[in-house]
């Protein structure tokens, strides 16, 4: 089956970016699932498990930063780049094509908002910086 | 009345080809991400899941590195079962010599697909059509899917109303118009009163050879074989593995039976093919129309073309084309209305921006074909080619514009202003000189 599959396959513990080291392309999962860790002080921590379909490293698209976090293969997996500068002609002719990313990001700063919300009841805090 | 899309507003797609399945996808899309009740309908008499001639839209099946990409952006990933062999390279031929070149990131960027359900008398059915793949995103968002040619279309009360045979017929908000150049129905649309002219075309030749899997894999594996031969109105030829097929592709001006034995009979070409291998009598081949120009007033009041019938790009990543117009006719017609002036104000620049790429191509073209005719010329590429390949050059200048060239990977203009920056052309002479003076020496 892999002949017939885009992207480049990547083995069971396979690192794919890593936190610190700086991008030009982000990258949709084609199959198998990925982990997305943060390295912290030497610990790590799992921050969300990626399916076929989910995209991850596309804030390289927009900003110069290092990569936030590691992304390491879970079991084989196959993961498709698209390069920066590809991407960005195309939203320059059509900004549409960024929906999805911003869709994305949306869904991803929603979760974290609820992430936010429990830790900071777990600690006691109020949570008085939401809109 | 009204020029916008409003709630219950239909809008019908006559073609159900690239082209006509992704701008029926965007209206729904977009329609949906506003929250507007819009009715499409898809008229296709093909049935992609037929093997053969009957299902198929005639073509090379290469979707660019460019398409992939963006359609992956678009949240739209071609599934395995649509992609008869990932493509992570190609191999130029010439008389000279022959040099493999790889995608810069060493994945599979490129997909070999078969529009329809593959050449008659295929044995592996485990997988889907292109075609058939875009037309089932489209009815994902709802479109409804018309199984019937279009014979006429006529006006009613400033609508357009699709009639087909047998007796159907139905008014349109919008009429999307999306049949390719292949088709006798380019009459019916030049008939309208609406200043249309199609585009012009010229003859091509696709054949299907059935070498097997595993010679395939053996002598093409997983890259798409391209041929730079002195052959006159030949402007390209690609040999490209799909499965236990290859799909053998060539283009230029009416491609026509001689051409193709002197293509057949290059030696080049014959070292690619299995030795013992014969062509049998019986074999999937076609001349379809390939489109050289844009169509002329491709917008009207409530009418849009895109694909081919509209304008695509020269030679290279037609369904990039189709893409890259459906979308913004769909945009248009969802944000902005259906009048010929929302069409020539938003959806209008796509097409420039595509015929103006185009004249570049031209210029890209004719140089390619002067290295084409040059004995001396292709050796100083292949040494250039190969000296980059060999060194794992970090900027392999041209390898990237012979890639993005053969594989439509990059705007025409874009090849173009990297092949005449000094550094280039100065690198280009020196392989060039040395050709001349020891033509044996490091090709290859
Ligand atoms: C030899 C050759 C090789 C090519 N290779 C490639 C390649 O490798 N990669 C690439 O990207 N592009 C390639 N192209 C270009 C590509 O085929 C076209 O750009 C692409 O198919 C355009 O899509 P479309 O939807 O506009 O038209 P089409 O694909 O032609 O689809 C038109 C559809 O309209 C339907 N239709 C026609 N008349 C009617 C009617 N009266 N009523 C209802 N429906 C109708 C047809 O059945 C068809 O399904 C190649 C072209 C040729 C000729």
């Amino acid at each position: 089956m892999h002949i017939r599959a885009l992207g480049k396959v990547y083995e069971d513990g396979a690192t794919v970016v890593r936190q610190g080291e700086m991008g030009d392309c982000m990258f949709v999962i084609q199959s198998g699932k990925m982990e997305v860790v943060r390295e912290d002080e030497g610990k790590e921590t799992r921050l969300s498990v990626l399916g076929s379909g989910d995209v991850f490293g596309e804030m390289a698209l927009f900003d110069r930063q290092p990569r936030s976090a590691t992304v390491r293969a879970l079991g084989q997996a196959r993961a498709l780049t698209v390069d920066k500068k590809t991407f960005l002609r195309r939203v320059h002719e059509d900004p549409s094509l960024a929906f999805r990313i911003l869709e994305n990001m949306s869904k991803r700063i929603r979760s974290l908002d609820g992430e936010l919300a429990q830790l900071r009841s777990s600690l006691g805090q109020p949570d008085n910086n939401r809109t | 009345m009204s020029m916008q899309l409003d709630n219950g507003s239909r809008a019908g797609v006559i073609g159900g080809g690239p082209s006509g399945s992704l701008l029926a996808y965007f209206l729904l899309l977009f329609a949906r991400r506003i929250g507007l009740d819009l009715a499409v309908d898809i008229f296709e008499p093909r049935d992609f899941t037929k093997a053969g001639p009957v299902g198929c839209n005639m073509c090379g099946g290469v979707v660019s590195e460019s398409l992939v990409q963006a359609l992956a952006a678009e949240g739209i990933n071609l599934p395995p079962e649509v992609v008869k062999r990932g493509i992570d390279s190609y191999v130029l031929h010439m008389d000279v010599g022959t040099v493999r070149i790889d995608t810069p990131r060493h994945e599979m960027r490129i997909a070999a697909v078969y529009r329809g359900a593959g050449p008659k008398g295929m044995s592996d059915t485990g997988w889907r059509s292109f075609d058939g793949y875009l037309l089932e995103l489209a009815k994902g968002l709802g479109a409804q899917v018309i199984n019937s040619r279009v014979d006429s279309v006529t006006w009613d009360n400033g609508r357009p109303r699709i009639n087909v045979r047998g007796g159907f017929s139905q008014d349109y908000d919008l009429l999307g118009v999306a049949v390719g150049v292949n088709t006798a129905a380019l009459k019916l649309f030049e008939e309208m009163g609406i200043g249309y002219k199609s585009p012009k075309t010229t003859n091509t030749y696709i054949s299907e050879l059935r070498w097997g899997q595993d010679l395939v894999e053996k002598h093409l594996g997983s890259s798409m074989h391209v041929f730079l031969l002195n052959i006159p109105r030949l402007e390209f030829a690609a040999l490209i593995p799909k499965g236990e097929y290859v799909t053998l592709c060539l283009l230029g001006h009416d491609i026509d039976g001689p051409l193709i034995r002197s293509f057949l009979e290059a030696p080049p070409v014959r070292e690619c093919f299995p030795l013992d291998w014969t062509q049998p009598e019986e074999f999937c081949h076609c001349s379809p129309r390939i489109s050289i120009s844009g169509a002329a007033h491709p917008f009207a009041d409530r009418v849009v073309f895109v694909g081919d019938s509209g304008i695509t790009r020269l030679y290279k990543d037609g369904i990039g084309a189709a893409y890259r117009t459906a979308k913004p006719a769909a945009r248009t017609a969802i944000f902005r209305g259906v009048a010929a002036d929302d069409f020539r104000r938003y959806f209008w620049p796509a097409c420039r921006a595509i015929a103006s790429d185009n004249s570049f191509g031209k210029v890209v073209f004719a140089v390619t074909r002067q290295i084409q005719q040059r004995r001396y010329a292709r050796r100083g590429v292949l040494r250039m080619v190969s000296r980059e390949q060999r060194a794992r050059n970090r900027n392999p200048r041209m390898s990237m514009v012979l890639w993005d060239t053969f594989t439509g990977s990059a705007p025409y203009q874009d090849i173009f202003m990297r092949a005449i920056r000094p550094f280039f052309l100065g690198r280009l002479m020196l392989d060039v000189a040395s050709a001349v003076v020891a033509p044996g020496k490091g090709t290859g």
